[in-house]
């Protein structure tokens, strides 16, 4: 693998080290499958692409592409909590609302950025090849990420948060209004789905309507693969898993294309990255099994 | 205090399973009662305990607490006034949080949550304290998991989850049903210790006759969703578990076939 090939898998696991984030709080914190983040992280993109291209300054659309993602996880919440709808199905709509919107946002399927102004662009006069500078960007915004996410899960209302998802009946009875934590933790699991979107538009260059397709699968996925490589003990460990484990992922499907003789190609990735989530997500049950027999033998 | 007027409450209503768990019930408890709570299953034990704390609503009536009239308030809103305990001793606590998270969970009962660090070094002294008080070498593992302790320690760190913050209500709900004899027996000489020296106001549901006549000030029986009896004072205290028994033999006209209620 090139070092600028390595580079690029790198600067992909950073970026969807933020949807990893999201989805832990989501899935692990909040106890609350939502597959809204397929559909916020093109809306991210589309707010983000369109305001730039409308002259907008690109750190105020990043902005506005977040508030955009924390909308579209609240509505979901809402749909969950006020209407009572099954939290998966709650997401699935969002979801599929928000294939329209985004096409309502950008006017078209796709949104070119060529020659605008970016968030990297102040960086680019500090001397950095191009394929240095946003892996090192990406990076010191997801140890700021990772800090903040940190600080917020060990603070009074963070509390609140994992005891509404570990306990709810418990959560309740000590004074936690729930619903509203889970309005809370959605909005923000996807305002950083949100950021990643308006990033990723940024960096390759526009947004489309399919780029979110399968994110919450590779989410999932690095959220997994975090957990198998650190322990879970505590928060931080858990957060700085959660972009350990995008990374890896990232590293591991480079690795998979690079490899010739496997005869993969691009197109084969959601698939392959489907089958990975099976098989982690399978594995400790499996392994409990098999123990189980040799101990009846 | 804690006064209910008039409640009813009728589960799945208007369905051929429609249960009228409590029929028009009064109760009043002054300040600083501790009152026990008997009855067999069904007879709305548990429902009253879960309209007191918010969880069930009432189709008719009030519930106050001191003063509020807190009717209309949800479970959260009511944790400012209610503390509780659960039967199970997973319920009460996160298997996952440690014990100092537990801790401070309960710490923040009943005031508005911030975003300051949840433990911070003043209040694992404070918890620390606390759970020595125990005698449970507890103290040295505020940072293990909840999960880890026994269910005989967990309903110990629930009591003190329970009377960390001030309140004014204290419900127990069966809280050392789920225990062995010796684990309940020190779970409830722990419970009747932190009542007296709070003086607070307690509910506590149980299972137990023996239990119901031996602690508190107060017993009253339910019968379908009804108080079929209620003795305090004297007449209290002359009582014996037959005598009990023998009223609630009266009350279901039948003879008792529940042999849990004799034994324990």
């Amino acid at each position: 693998m090139s070092l600028i090939a390595f580079l690029g898998a790198i600067e992909a696991g950073l970026l969807f080290g933020l949807v990893a984030l999201g989805v832990f709080i989501s899935f692990r914190i909040l106890d609350f499958p939502d597959l809204t983040v397929d559909g916020s992280l093109p809306l991210g993109a589309a707010t983000a692409a369109t305001l730039i291209v409308s002259g907008a300054d690109p750190y105020l659309a990043t902005l506005a592409a977040m508030a955009a993602g924390a909308l579209a996880g609240l509505v979901t919440a809402l749909l969950n909590v006020w209407l009572g709808i099954l939290h998966l199905l709650a997401s699935i709509l969002t979801m599929i609302s928000l294939y329209t919107i985004n096409l309502r946002v950008m006017g078209k399927p796709n949104q070119a950025l060529l020659g605008e102004a970016t968030v990297f662009t102040p960086f680019e006069g500090l001397g950095l090849p191009f394929y240095w500078l946003t892996p090192v960007c990406l990076l010191l915004l997801l140890v700021l990420a990772v800090w903040l996410v940190t600080r917020f899960l060990t603070s009074e209302i963070g509390l609140g948060m994992r005891a509404t998802g570990a306990n709810p009946r418990m959560a309740a009875s000590q004074g936690i209004e729930t619903g509203r934590m889970k309005m809370l933790g959605i909005a923000l699991s996807n305002s950083l789905v949100g950021l990643t979107g308006a990033l990723f538009a940024q960096i390759q260059g526009g947004a489309d309507i399919t780029m979110g397709v399968g994110v919450i699968v590779v989410g999932l996925a690095a959220v997994i693969l975090g957990e198998a490589v650190l322990s879970t003990r505590t928060i931080l460990l858990a957060t700085i898993g959660c972009v350990i484990g995008s990374i890896l992922y990232r590293l591991a499907v480079a690795f998979a294309l690079n490899a010739e003789f496997l005869g993969l190609q691009a197109q084969d990735l959601k698939l392959i990255t489907a089958v990975l989530v099976v098989i982690a997500m399978s594995l400790p049950g499996l392994r409990r099994r098999w123990h189980g027999r040799r101990r009846r033998r | 205090m804690i006064r209910v007027e008039e409640i009813c409450v009728t589960f799945n209503a208007g369905s051929a399973i429609e249960t009228k768990a409590l029929r028009d019930l009064q109760l009043t408890i002054p300040a600083g009662e501790f009152v026990t709570v008997i009855g067999s299953n069904g007879a709305g034990k548990s429902t009253l305990l879960n309209l007191i704390a918010g969880e069930t609503r009432s189709d008719s009536g009030r519930v106050l607490i001191e003063e509020s009239d807190v009717t209309g308030w949800s479970t959260a809103r009511r944790s400012a006034l209610v503390a509780r305990v659960f039967q199970d001793p997973m319920a009460g606590s996160c298997e996952n949080l440690t014990l100092q998270e537990n801790l401070a969970l309960a710490s923040s009962r009943g005031q508005r949550r911030g975003l300051s660090q949840a433990v911070n070094r003043e209040r694992q002294e404070e918890f620390r304290r606390r759970i020595a008080q125990l005698g449970l070498g507890l103290d040295k593992r505020l940072n293990d998991r909840m999960g880890l302790l026994s269910g005989g320690q967990r309903q110990a760190v629930s009591l003190v989850m329970a009377t960390i913050n001030p309140m004014k209500i204290l419900l127990l709900d069966e809280h050392t049903a789920a225990l062995d004899p010796k684990t309940a027996a020190f779970v409830m000489a722990l419970t009747d210790r932190i009542i007296r020296r709070l003086s607070l106001t307690t509910m506590m549901v149980t299972h137990s006759m023996r239990q119901a006549l031996g602690h508190g000030d107060r017993t009253v029986m339910l019968h379908e969703g009804r108080i079929v009896l209620d003795v305090a004072g004297d007449e209290r205290s002359r009582m014996r578990v037959e005598d009990l028994l023998h009223l609630f033999e009266q009350v279901r006209g039948q003879a008792l076939d529940d042999d849990k209620l004799l034994l324990d």
